[in-house]
Protein backbone atom coordinates (compact mmCIF):
# COMPACT_ATOMS: atom_id res chain seq x y z
CA UNK A 1 0.00 0.00 0.00
CA UNK A 2 1.17 3.42 -0.72
CA UNK A 3 2.16 5.49 2.48
CA UNK A 4 0.03 8.30 2.74
CA UNK A 5 0.99 11.83 1.54
CA UNK A 6 1.32 13.41 4.85
CA UNK A 7 3.41 10.82 6.16
CA UNK A 8 6.15 11.61 3.41
CA UNK A 9 8.19 14.41 3.61
CA UNK A 10 6.78 17.21 0.98
CA UNK A 11 9.66 19.08 -1.09
CA UNK A 12 9.84 22.41 -1.10
CA UNK A 13 9.99 23.80 -4.50
CA UNK A 14 11.60 27.68 -4.74
CA UNK A 15 9.94 28.33 -8.27
CA UNK A 16 6.81 29.84 -9.41
CA UNK A 17 3.97 28.57 -10.56
CA UNK A 18 3.78 28.89 -14.44
CA UNK A 19 2.53 27.19 -17.82
CA UNK A 20 4.87 24.59 -18.63
CA UNK A 21 7.87 24.99 -20.92
CA UNK A 22 7.39 28.50 -21.51
CA UNK A 23 8.69 29.79 -24.84
CA UNK A 24 10.93 32.84 -25.68
CA UNK A 25 11.28 31.87 -29.23
CA UNK A 26 14.55 32.87 -30.64
CA UNK A 27 15.58 34.38 -27.15
CA UNK A 28 14.77 31.28 -25.64
CA UNK A 29 17.08 29.30 -28.35
CA UNK A 30 20.14 31.77 -27.68
CA UNK A 31 19.43 31.03 -24.02
CA UNK A 32 20.35 27.50 -24.39
CA UNK A 33 23.10 27.50 -26.27
CA UNK A 34 24.50 23.88 -24.64
CA UNK A 35 21.32 22.42 -26.76
CA UNK A 36 21.90 24.23 -29.51
CA UNK A 37 25.24 23.17 -29.88
CA UNK A 38 24.19 19.44 -28.93
CA UNK A 39 21.33 19.99 -32.32
CA UNK A 40 23.88 21.41 -34.47
CA UNK A 41 26.70 18.89 -33.72
CA UNK A 42 23.94 15.94 -34.34
CA UNK A 43 22.93 18.04 -37.32
CA UNK A 44 26.33 17.88 -38.94
CA UNK A 45 26.92 14.44 -38.21
CA UNK A 46 23.05 13.61 -39.48
CA UNK A 47 22.48 15.69 -42.39
CA UNK A 48 24.96 13.53 -44.65
CA UNK A 49 24.53 9.73 -42.96
CA UNK A 50 24.38 6.60 -44.60
CA UNK A 51 26.09 8.34 -47.00
CA UNK A 52 29.54 7.34 -48.56
CA UNK A 53 30.74 10.71 -49.73
CA UNK A 54 29.14 12.59 -46.60
CA UNK A 55 29.83 15.79 -45.98
CA UNK A 56 31.49 16.37 -49.41
CA UNK A 57 27.90 15.88 -50.75
CA UNK A 58 27.92 19.81 -49.66
CA UNK A 59 30.57 20.71 -52.01
CA UNK A 60 29.84 18.11 -54.76
CA UNK A 61 26.71 19.75 -55.33
CA UNK A 62 28.32 23.78 -56.01
CA UNK A 63 31.34 22.14 -57.60
CA UNK A 64 29.03 20.87 -60.34
CA UNK A 65 27.17 23.60 -60.47
CA UNK A 66 30.06 25.50 -60.91
CA UNK A 67 31.15 23.06 -64.26
CA UNK A 68 27.97 23.34 -65.66
CA UNK A 69 27.31 27.22 -65.11
CA UNK A 70 30.64 27.81 -66.18
CA UNK A 71 30.82 25.89 -69.39
CA UNK A 72 27.21 26.15 -70.33
CA UNK A 73 26.58 30.15 -69.33
CA UNK A 74 29.54 31.28 -69.66
CA UNK A 75 31.52 29.33 -72.40
CA UNK A 76 29.11 28.63 -74.72
CA UNK A 77 25.90 30.91 -74.16
CA UNK A 78 28.72 33.95 -73.64
CA UNK A 79 27.84 35.39 -70.62
CA UNK A 80 31.73 35.69 -69.47
CA UNK A 81 32.05 38.09 -72.46
CA UNK A 82 33.36 42.00 -71.71
CA UNK A 83 34.06 40.03 -67.71
CA UNK A 84 37.50 39.71 -66.59
CA UNK A 85 38.18 36.74 -64.42
CA UNK A 86 34.18 35.10 -64.71
CA UNK A 87 34.91 31.81 -62.99
CA UNK A 88 35.65 33.91 -59.68
CA UNK A 89 32.25 35.85 -60.56
CA UNK A 90 30.49 32.82 -60.60
CA UNK A 91 32.53 31.01 -58.13
CA UNK A 92 31.56 33.97 -55.45
CA UNK A 93 27.73 33.74 -56.48
CA UNK A 94 27.48 30.01 -55.68
CA UNK A 95 29.02 30.14 -52.25
CA UNK A 96 26.95 33.01 -50.97
CA UNK A 97 23.57 31.21 -52.87
CA UNK A 98 24.52 27.90 -51.69
CA UNK A 99 24.43 28.98 -48.02
CA UNK A 100 20.98 30.17 -48.63
CA UNK A 101 20.01 27.22 -50.70
CA UNK A 102 21.02 24.84 -47.87
CA UNK A 103 19.58 26.87 -44.84
CA UNK A 104 16.14 27.38 -47.12
CA UNK A 105 15.70 23.79 -47.73
CA UNK A 106 17.45 21.90 -44.34
CA UNK A 107 15.68 24.68 -42.56
CA UNK A 108 12.27 23.60 -44.00
CA UNK A 109 12.95 19.59 -43.11
CA UNK A 110 14.36 20.23 -39.99
CA UNK A 111 10.45 19.65 -38.32
CA UNK A 112 9.67 17.36 -39.22
CA UNK A 113 13.06 15.48 -39.84
CA UNK A 114 13.22 15.59 -35.52
CA UNK A 115 9.45 14.65 -34.90
CA UNK A 116 10.52 11.95 -32.74
CA UNK A 117 11.89 14.80 -30.46
CA UNK A 118 9.23 16.89 -31.06
CA UNK A 119 6.20 15.11 -29.87
CA UNK A 120 8.02 13.47 -26.71
CA UNK A 121 10.03 16.67 -25.65
CA UNK A 122 9.06 20.18 -24.57
CA UNK A 123 11.31 22.57 -25.96
CA UNK A 124 12.04 25.89 -27.75
CA UNK A 125 11.11 24.32 -31.77
CA UNK A 126 12.55 27.54 -32.77
CA UNK A 127 15.83 25.15 -32.29
CA UNK A 128 15.71 23.16 -35.03
CA UNK A 129 15.47 25.65 -38.30
CA UNK A 130 17.82 27.91 -35.96
CA UNK A 131 20.58 24.74 -36.17
CA UNK A 132 19.98 24.22 -39.63
CA UNK A 133 21.19 27.94 -41.03
CA UNK A 134 23.93 26.91 -38.44
CA UNK A 135 25.19 24.07 -40.22
CA UNK A 136 24.83 25.43 -43.10
CA UNK A 137 27.02 28.48 -42.01
CA UNK A 138 29.44 25.46 -40.53
CA UNK A 139 29.25 24.29 -44.24
CA UNK A 140 30.27 27.99 -46.06
CA UNK A 141 33.86 27.78 -43.90
CA UNK A 142 35.34 25.38 -46.17
CA UNK A 143 33.81 27.17 -49.63
CA UNK A 144 34.96 30.88 -48.49
CA UNK A 145 38.21 29.32 -47.62
CA UNK A 146 38.72 27.86 -51.35
CA UNK A 147 36.79 31.10 -52.71
CA UNK A 148 39.93 32.78 -50.92
CA UNK A 149 42.74 31.04 -51.87
CA UNK A 150 41.28 30.99 -55.42
CA UNK A 151 41.66 35.37 -54.94
CA UNK A 152 45.03 34.74 -53.96
CA UNK A 153 46.12 32.82 -56.85
CA UNK A 154 44.34 35.27 -59.24
CA UNK A 155 46.15 38.37 -57.62
CA UNK A 156 43.70 39.18 -55.49
CA UNK A 157 43.69 42.79 -53.70
CA UNK A 158 41.82 42.85 -50.91
CA UNK A 159 40.55 46.44 -50.07
CA UNK A 160 38.79 47.98 -46.68
CA UNK A 161 35.19 46.88 -48.08
CA UNK A 162 36.02 43.37 -49.07
CA UNK A 163 35.49 42.17 -44.99
CA UNK A 164 32.59 44.49 -44.00
CA UNK A 165 30.69 43.40 -47.54
CA UNK A 166 31.30 39.48 -46.78
CA UNK A 167 30.25 39.88 -43.43
CA UNK A 168 27.00 42.15 -44.13
CA UNK A 169 26.24 39.68 -47.40
CA UNK A 170 26.33 37.19 -44.40
CA UNK A 171 23.77 39.03 -41.95
CA UNK A 172 21.26 39.37 -45.00
CA UNK A 173 21.31 35.66 -45.80
CA UNK A 174 21.73 34.26 -42.45
CA UNK A 175 18.41 36.63 -40.56
CA UNK A 176 16.89 35.92 -44.19
CA UNK A 177 17.10 32.23 -44.52
CA UNK A 178 16.31 31.75 -40.54
CA UNK A 179 13.44 33.80 -41.48
CA UNK A 180 11.97 31.66 -44.39
CA UNK A 181 12.89 28.27 -42.28
CA UNK A 182 10.89 29.27 -39.57
CA UNK A 183 8.06 29.79 -41.74
CA UNK A 184 8.44 26.89 -44.06
CA UNK A 185 9.45 24.35 -41.43
CA UNK A 186 6.55 25.53 -39.76
CA UNK A 187 4.05 25.07 -42.93
CA UNK A 188 5.86 21.92 -44.39
CA UNK A 189 4.37 20.49 -40.64
CA UNK A 190 0.84 21.05 -41.77
CA UNK A 191 1.11 20.62 -45.73
CA UNK A 192 4.35 19.12 -47.39
CA UNK A 193 3.97 20.33 -50.34
CA UNK A 194 5.64 23.25 -49.05
CA UNK A 195 8.93 21.32 -49.04
CA UNK A 196 8.55 20.88 -52.62
CA UNK A 197 7.52 24.35 -53.36
CA UNK A 198 11.11 25.51 -51.99
CA UNK A 199 12.61 23.29 -54.68
CA UNK A 200 11.12 24.95 -57.20
CA UNK A 201 11.91 28.57 -55.30
CA UNK A 202 15.72 27.17 -54.87
CA UNK A 203 15.94 26.82 -58.64
CA UNK A 204 14.68 30.34 -59.02
CA UNK A 205 17.14 31.99 -57.00
CA UNK A 206 20.10 31.06 -59.11
CA UNK A 207 18.79 33.06 -61.77
CA UNK A 208 17.61 35.49 -60.22
CA UNK A 209 21.10 36.94 -58.42
CA UNK A 210 24.35 38.23 -60.33
CA UNK A 211 26.14 35.08 -60.58
CA UNK A 212 26.23 33.18 -63.77
CA UNK A 213 25.48 36.61 -65.45
CA UNK A 214 26.79 40.33 -64.12
CA UNK A 215 24.79 43.03 -62.86
CA UNK A 216 25.71 45.01 -66.10
CA UNK A 217 23.65 42.98 -67.84
CA UNK A 218 20.33 43.67 -65.92
CA UNK A 219 21.02 47.23 -65.93
CA UNK A 220 21.33 46.72 -69.93
CA UNK A 221 18.21 45.14 -70.21
CA UNK A 222 16.13 46.77 -67.61
CA UNK A 223 17.59 50.38 -67.72
CA UNK A 224 16.47 52.05 -64.91
CA UNK A 225 14.18 49.99 -63.69
CA UNK A 226 17.20 48.00 -62.42
CA UNK A 227 15.76 48.68 -59.06
CA UNK A 228 13.38 46.51 -58.79
CA UNK A 229 16.09 43.53 -59.27
CA UNK A 230 17.93 45.02 -56.60
CA UNK A 231 14.90 44.64 -53.83
CA UNK A 232 15.75 40.99 -53.86
CA UNK A 233 17.82 40.72 -50.85
CA UNK A 234 19.45 37.59 -51.76
CA UNK A 235 21.31 39.93 -55.13
CA UNK A 236 22.02 42.23 -53.08
CA UNK A 237 23.91 39.61 -50.91
CA UNK A 238 25.81 38.15 -54.16
CA UNK A 239 26.46 41.75 -55.22
CA UNK A 240 28.18 42.35 -51.48
CA UNK A 241 30.29 39.41 -52.44
CA UNK A 242 30.93 40.24 -55.83
CA UNK A 243 32.10 43.42 -54.33
CA UNK A 244 34.34 41.55 -51.49
CA UNK A 245 35.62 39.23 -54.20
CA UNK A 246 35.15 39.33 -57.61
CA UNK A 247 36.00 43.02 -58.14
CA UNK A 248 39.72 42.44 -56.48
CA UNK A 249 40.62 39.91 -59.13
CA UNK A 250 39.98 41.63 -62.13
CA UNK A 251 42.90 44.22 -63.41
CA UNK A 252 41.49 47.62 -62.95
CA UNK A 253 38.90 46.80 -59.60
CA UNK A 254 37.66 50.79 -59.51
CA UNK A 255 36.42 50.27 -63.34
CA UNK A 256 34.77 46.80 -62.60
CA UNK A 257 32.98 48.34 -59.61
CA UNK A 258 31.46 51.36 -61.29
CA UNK A 259 30.39 49.04 -64.55
CA UNK A 260 29.50 45.88 -62.83
CA UNK A 261 28.20 46.82 -59.40
CA UNK A 262 25.10 48.95 -58.83
CA UNK A 263 25.51 52.56 -57.12
CA UNK A 264 25.17 52.88 -53.69
CA UNK A 265 25.10 49.31 -52.97
CA UNK A 266 26.04 49.92 -49.62
CA UNK A 267 22.80 51.50 -48.85
CA UNK A 268 21.16 48.52 -50.74
CA UNK A 269 23.00 46.06 -48.65
CA UNK A 270 22.02 47.71 -45.07
CA UNK A 271 18.75 48.11 -46.48
CA UNK A 272 18.10 44.55 -47.46
CA UNK A 273 19.99 43.75 -43.86
CA UNK A 274 16.92 46.07 -42.27
CA UNK A 275 14.57 44.20 -44.15
CA UNK A 276 15.94 40.57 -43.88
CA UNK A 277 15.47 41.30 -39.80
CA UNK A 278 11.92 42.67 -39.97
CA UNK A 279 10.98 39.57 -41.61
CA UNK A 280 12.87 37.55 -39.10
CA UNK A 281 10.88 39.27 -36.39
CA UNK A 282 7.41 38.71 -38.69
CA UNK A 283 8.59 34.81 -38.95
CA UNK A 284 8.77 34.41 -35.42
CA UNK A 285 5.63 36.14 -34.62
CA UNK A 286 4.15 34.03 -37.24
CA UNK A 287 6.07 31.08 -35.86
CA UNK A 288 4.84 31.63 -31.84
CA UNK A 289 0.89 32.11 -33.23
CA UNK A 290 1.20 28.22 -34.81
CA UNK A 291 3.77 26.10 -32.85
CA UNK A 292 1.44 24.99 -30.69
CA UNK A 293 -0.30 22.70 -33.21
CA UNK A 294 2.76 21.09 -34.25
CA UNK A 295 3.08 18.13 -31.99
CA UNK A 296 -0.21 17.16 -33.08
CA UNK A 297 0.52 17.42 -36.73
CA UNK A 298 3.39 15.65 -36.93
CA UNK A 299 2.28 12.18 -37.95
CA UNK B 1 -5.22 9.76 0.67
CA UNK B 2 -7.86 12.13 -0.77
CA UNK B 3 -7.05 15.55 -1.81
CA UNK B 4 -8.61 17.15 1.22
CA UNK B 5 -5.75 15.66 3.54
CA UNK B 6 -3.21 16.85 1.15
CA UNK B 7 -4.18 20.65 1.38
CA UNK B 8 -4.42 20.25 5.07
CA UNK B 9 -0.68 19.69 4.79
CA UNK B 10 -0.18 23.04 3.22
CA UNK B 11 1.92 22.06 0.63
CA UNK B 12 1.73 24.30 -2.49
CA UNK B 13 0.76 23.72 -5.62
CA UNK B 14 2.31 21.39 -7.98
CA UNK B 15 0.22 21.28 -11.08
CA UNK B 16 -2.97 23.44 -11.95
CA UNK B 17 -4.99 22.24 -14.62
CA UNK B 18 -7.81 24.79 -15.40
CA UNK B 19 -10.82 24.37 -17.25
CA UNK B 20 -8.48 22.89 -20.22
CA UNK B 21 -9.99 21.91 -23.57
CA UNK B 22 -7.52 20.34 -26.24
CA UNK B 23 -9.67 19.69 -29.72
CA UNK B 24 -7.44 17.00 -32.37
CA UNK B 25 -8.62 17.95 -36.01
CA UNK B 26 -8.61 14.38 -37.48
CA UNK B 27 -8.06 15.17 -41.77
CA UNK B 28 -9.92 12.91 -43.14
CA UNK B 29 -8.52 14.28 -46.77
CA UNK B 30 -5.64 15.86 -47.14
CA UNK B 31 -4.92 16.84 -51.17
CA UNK B 32 -7.29 18.90 -53.48
CA UNK B 33 -8.05 15.91 -54.90
CA UNK B 34 -9.22 14.03 -52.33
CA UNK B 35 -10.81 17.01 -51.01
CA UNK B 36 -12.45 17.79 -53.92
CA UNK B 37 -13.85 14.41 -54.31
CA UNK B 38 -15.24 14.32 -50.36
CA UNK B 39 -17.07 18.04 -51.14
CA UNK B 40 -19.12 16.39 -54.03
CA UNK B 41 -19.81 13.18 -52.49
CA UNK B 42 -20.88 15.24 -49.39
CA UNK B 43 -18.79 13.64 -46.87
CA UNK B 44 -16.76 15.66 -44.11
CA UNK B 45 -13.54 16.73 -45.49
CA UNK B 46 -12.34 17.01 -41.53
CA UNK B 47 -13.55 16.87 -38.27
CA UNK B 48 -12.31 17.56 -34.31
CA UNK B 49 -12.64 15.99 -31.64
CA UNK B 50 -12.53 16.77 -27.81
CA UNK B 51 -9.17 15.06 -26.60
CA UNK B 52 -9.96 17.02 -23.29
CA UNK B 53 -13.28 18.63 -22.34
CA UNK B 54 -12.91 21.05 -19.36
CA UNK B 55 -10.86 19.29 -17.46
CA UNK B 56 -9.97 20.96 -13.63
CA UNK B 57 -7.69 19.90 -10.71
CA UNK B 58 -5.41 20.71 -8.52
CA UNK B 59 -2.25 18.77 -7.45
CA UNK B 60 0.01 19.27 -4.48
CA UNK B 61 3.48 19.08 -3.90
CA UNK B 62 4.11 16.03 -2.87
CA UNK B 63 1.10 13.78 -4.14
CA UNK B 64 1.16 10.94 -6.24
CA UNK B 65 -1.49 10.57 -8.49
CA UNK B 66 -2.73 7.27 -10.30
CA UNK B 67 -3.54 9.04 -14.27
CA UNK B 68 -6.55 5.90 -15.33
CA UNK B 69 -9.28 5.41 -17.99
CA UNK B 70 -9.54 3.00 -20.90
CA UNK B 71 -7.33 4.09 -24.27
CA UNK B 72 -8.14 7.21 -26.12
CA UNK B 73 -9.97 8.71 -22.80
CA UNK B 74 -7.05 11.52 -22.46
CA UNK B 75 -4.16 10.33 -20.43
CA UNK B 76 -0.97 10.89 -22.78
CA UNK B 77 -3.19 14.00 -24.19
CA UNK B 78 -3.29 15.30 -20.62
CA UNK B 79 0.44 14.75 -19.64
CA UNK B 80 1.59 16.32 -22.93
CA UNK B 81 -0.24 19.37 -21.63
CA UNK B 82 1.29 18.67 -18.38
CA UNK B 83 4.81 18.57 -19.21
CA UNK B 84 4.72 21.43 -22.06
CA UNK B 85 5.09 19.62 -25.00
CA UNK B 86 1.66 20.92 -26.02
CA UNK B 87 -0.31 23.86 -25.30
CA UNK B 88 -4.33 23.22 -24.24
CA UNK B 89 -7.01 25.30 -26.62
CA UNK B 90 -8.49 26.78 -23.87
CA UNK B 91 -8.32 26.78 -20.23
CA UNK B 92 -4.79 26.85 -18.05
CA UNK B 93 -2.33 25.11 -16.98
CA UNK B 94 0.16 25.87 -14.37
CA UNK B 95 3.42 23.73 -13.15
CA UNK B 96 6.07 24.70 -10.62
CA UNK B 97 9.17 23.61 -10.92
CA UNK B 98 11.22 21.03 -13.42
CA UNK B 99 9.56 18.63 -15.20
CA UNK B 100 10.84 15.11 -16.04
CA UNK B 101 9.18 12.12 -17.30
CA UNK B 102 8.20 9.24 -19.93
CA UNK B 103 5.58 10.22 -22.35
CA UNK B 104 3.59 7.29 -24.03
CA UNK B 105 6.01 5.14 -23.10
CA UNK B 106 9.46 6.40 -25.08
CA UNK B 107 11.41 9.05 -24.44
CA UNK B 108 12.03 11.67 -27.16
CA UNK B 109 16.03 10.73 -28.66
CA UNK B 110 17.12 10.96 -31.86
CA UNK B 111 17.72 7.26 -34.12
CA UNK B 112 21.19 8.40 -35.62
CA UNK B 113 22.25 8.87 -32.27
CA UNK B 114 24.04 6.73 -29.95
CA UNK B 115 22.40 6.02 -26.93
CA UNK B 116 25.20 7.90 -24.79
CA UNK B 117 24.70 11.03 -27.57
CA UNK B 118 21.46 10.90 -26.55
CA UNK B 119 21.53 10.94 -23.01
CA UNK B 120 23.20 14.16 -23.26
CA UNK B 121 21.09 15.53 -26.25
CA UNK B 122 17.86 13.98 -24.01
CA UNK B 123 19.51 15.80 -20.81
CA UNK B 124 20.24 19.20 -22.34
CA UNK B 125 16.35 18.98 -23.47
CA UNK B 126 15.65 18.78 -19.74
CA UNK B 127 17.79 22.22 -19.02
CA UNK B 128 20.55 20.23 -17.97
CA UNK B 129 24.62 21.44 -18.67
CA UNK B 130 27.33 19.46 -19.94
CA UNK B 131 28.29 19.26 -16.32
CA UNK B 132 25.55 18.54 -14.52
CA UNK B 133 24.76 15.40 -17.57
CA UNK B 134 28.37 14.35 -16.68
CA UNK B 135 27.76 14.06 -13.34
CA UNK B 136 24.72 11.61 -13.51
CA UNK B 137 26.06 9.92 -16.92
CA UNK B 138 27.28 7.21 -15.01
CA UNK B 139 24.34 6.43 -12.72
CA UNK B 140 21.82 6.43 -16.18
CA UNK B 141 23.91 4.18 -17.87
CA UNK B 142 24.15 1.48 -14.55
CA UNK B 143 20.45 2.22 -14.53
CA UNK B 144 19.63 1.28 -18.34
CA UNK B 145 21.83 -1.92 -18.02
CA UNK B 146 22.44 -1.45 -21.95
CA UNK B 147 26.09 -2.53 -22.01
CA UNK B 148 27.69 -2.09 -25.23
CA UNK B 149 24.63 -1.32 -27.02
CA UNK B 150 25.27 2.30 -25.73
CA UNK B 151 27.41 3.09 -28.43
CA UNK B 152 25.30 1.67 -31.41
CA UNK B 153 22.38 4.07 -32.74
CA UNK B 154 18.87 3.89 -30.75
CA UNK B 155 17.18 3.63 -34.35
CA UNK B 156 18.40 -0.35 -33.68
CA UNK B 157 17.17 -0.58 -30.26
CA UNK B 158 14.10 -2.77 -28.86
CA UNK B 159 11.55 -1.05 -27.91
CA UNK B 160 12.49 -2.53 -24.34
CA UNK B 161 15.79 -0.81 -24.47
CA UNK B 162 14.48 2.04 -25.42
CA UNK B 163 12.42 2.86 -22.68
CA UNK B 164 14.73 2.09 -20.51
CA UNK B 165 17.10 4.04 -21.61
CA UNK B 166 14.65 7.10 -21.62
CA UNK B 167 13.40 5.90 -18.30
CA UNK B 168 16.69 5.58 -16.66
CA UNK B 169 17.43 9.26 -17.44
CA UNK B 170 14.11 10.68 -16.56
CA UNK B 171 14.44 9.42 -13.42
CA UNK B 172 17.76 10.84 -12.89
CA UNK B 173 16.88 14.48 -13.29
CA UNK B 174 16.36 16.18 -10.49
CA UNK B 175 12.75 16.90 -11.43
CA UNK B 176 10.17 18.39 -8.84
CA UNK B 177 7.34 16.78 -11.30
CA UNK B 178 7.94 13.51 -12.16
CA UNK B 179 5.63 12.00 -15.45
CA UNK B 180 5.47 8.56 -16.00
CA UNK B 181 2.99 7.31 -18.56
CA UNK B 182 3.21 3.69 -18.74
CA UNK B 183 6.40 3.27 -18.11
CA UNK B 184 5.80 -0.42 -17.24
CA UNK B 185 4.36 -1.63 -20.58
CA UNK B 186 7.34 -2.65 -22.17
CA UNK B 187 10.51 -3.96 -20.17
CA UNK B 188 11.18 -7.66 -18.50
CA UNK B 189 10.51 -8.25 -15.10
CA UNK B 190 13.49 -7.41 -13.34
CA UNK B 191 13.54 -3.75 -14.94
CA UNK B 192 9.73 -3.47 -13.94
CA UNK B 193 10.53 -3.94 -10.63
CA UNK B 194 13.25 -1.87 -10.56
CA UNK B 195 11.29 1.49 -11.90
CA UNK B 196 8.66 1.02 -9.50
CA UNK B 197 11.36 0.57 -6.35
CA UNK B 198 13.15 3.89 -8.51
CA UNK B 199 9.62 5.49 -8.49
CA UNK B 200 8.59 4.90 -5.05
CA UNK B 201 11.53 6.51 -4.02
CA UNK B 202 10.97 9.61 -6.26
CA UNK B 203 7.89 9.85 -4.57
CA UNK B 204 9.37 9.69 -0.68
CA UNK B 205 11.57 12.09 -1.32
CA UNK B 206 8.22 14.70 -1.77
CA UNK B 207 8.50 14.63 -6.17
CA UNK B 208 4.94 15.30 -7.09
CA UNK B 209 4.59 11.97 -9.05
CA UNK B 210 1.96 11.82 -12.05
CA UNK B 211 1.63 7.66 -13.25
CA UNK B 212 -0.64 6.70 -16.03
CA UNK B 213 -1.17 2.86 -15.51
CA UNK B 214 -3.77 0.03 -16.47
CA UNK B 215 -2.74 -1.76 -13.49
CA UNK B 216 -4.24 -0.93 -10.83
CA UNK B 217 -2.24 -3.41 -8.74
CA UNK B 218 0.97 -0.79 -9.29
CA UNK B 219 -1.20 1.72 -8.95
CA UNK B 220 -2.37 1.06 -5.85
CA UNK B 221 0.99 0.82 -4.58
CA UNK B 222 2.32 4.12 -5.78
CA UNK B 223 -0.55 6.62 -5.62
CA UNK B 224 -2.42 7.96 -2.86
CA UNK B 225 -5.25 9.49 -4.98
CA UNK B 226 -6.61 8.30 -8.68
CA UNK B 227 -7.81 10.95 -11.05
CA UNK B 228 -10.03 9.08 -13.94
CA UNK B 229 -10.59 10.06 -17.61
CA UNK B 230 -13.55 9.14 -19.79
CA UNK B 231 -13.81 10.42 -23.27
CA UNK B 232 -12.19 13.28 -22.20
CA UNK B 233 -13.78 14.16 -19.28
CA UNK B 234 -12.68 13.97 -15.49
CA UNK B 235 -15.05 11.41 -14.35
CA UNK B 236 -13.25 10.75 -11.07
CA UNK B 237 -10.66 12.07 -8.38
CA UNK B 238 -10.27 10.71 -5.22
CA UNK B 239 -9.47 7.59 -2.96
CA UNK B 240 -7.30 5.06 -4.63
CA UNK B 241 -9.72 2.02 -4.36
CA UNK B 242 -12.50 4.24 -5.24
CA UNK B 243 -11.35 5.09 -8.51
CA UNK B 244 -9.98 1.46 -9.27
CA UNK B 245 -13.69 -0.01 -8.64
CA UNK B 246 -15.14 3.67 -10.33
CA UNK B 247 -13.34 2.18 -13.56
CA UNK B 248 -14.35 -1.63 -13.32
CA UNK B 249 -10.66 -2.49 -13.78
CA UNK B 250 -10.23 -6.56 -13.93
CA UNK B 251 -13.51 -6.95 -12.46
CA UNK B 252 -16.43 -9.21 -12.89
CA UNK B 253 -19.15 -7.19 -10.47
CA UNK B 254 -20.35 -10.97 -9.44
CA UNK B 255 -17.06 -11.66 -8.22
CA UNK B 256 -15.43 -9.34 -6.25
CA UNK B 257 -13.12 -11.74 -4.63
CA UNK B 258 -11.79 -12.88 -7.49
CA UNK B 259 -10.88 -9.06 -8.38
CA UNK B 260 -9.06 -8.87 -5.04
CA UNK B 261 -6.93 -11.85 -5.83
CA UNK B 262 -6.01 -10.34 -9.37
CA UNK B 263 -5.17 -7.16 -7.97
CA UNK B 264 -2.88 -9.10 -5.08
CA UNK B 265 -1.60 -11.04 -8.53
CA UNK B 266 -0.69 -8.00 -9.80
CA UNK B 267 0.63 -6.28 -6.88
CA UNK B 268 3.19 -9.29 -6.80
CA UNK B 269 3.51 -8.99 -10.38
CA UNK B 270 4.37 -5.26 -10.03
CA UNK B 271 1.63 -4.56 -13.14
CA UNK B 272 3.04 -7.63 -14.96
CA UNK B 273 -0.69 -7.97 -17.10
CA UNK B 274 -0.19 -4.22 -17.84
Amino acid sequence: MATGVDERPVRIVDAPLAPPAENLGLLSVFKRRYLLKLLVQREISGRYSNSILGVFWSYINPLTQFCVYWLFMGKIMGADKGMDNYPVHLFAGLVIVHFFTETFGAGTRSLLGNKGLLKKMAMPKEMFPVASMLVSLYHLVPATLILVVVCLFSGWTPTWETVPSFLLALGIVMALGTALALVFSLANVFFRDFGSAVNILTNYIRFGVPMMYPFSMIEGALGDKAWIYLLNPIADAVLLFQQAFWVGVTPNPEETAATHLPENLWMWGLGAFGVSLVLLVIAQVVFSKHENKIPERLT
Amino acid sequence: MTLRQAQDTGAADSIVVDGVTKNFTLRYHRSIKDITVAKMKGRAVSNTFKALDDVTFTIKQGESVGLMGLNGSGKSTLLKLISGVMRPDQGVVKTRGQIAGLIATGAGFHPQLSGRENIFLNAAIYGLSEEETAAIYDDVVNFAELGDHLNSPVGNYSSGQYSRLGFSVAVHIDSDIFLADEVLAVGDKPFKKKCMEKMEEIRDSGRTVVYVSHAAGSVKRMCDRVICLEKGRLVFDGDVDEGIEYLHYGEDDAKGSAKLKQLEAADSALGAEV
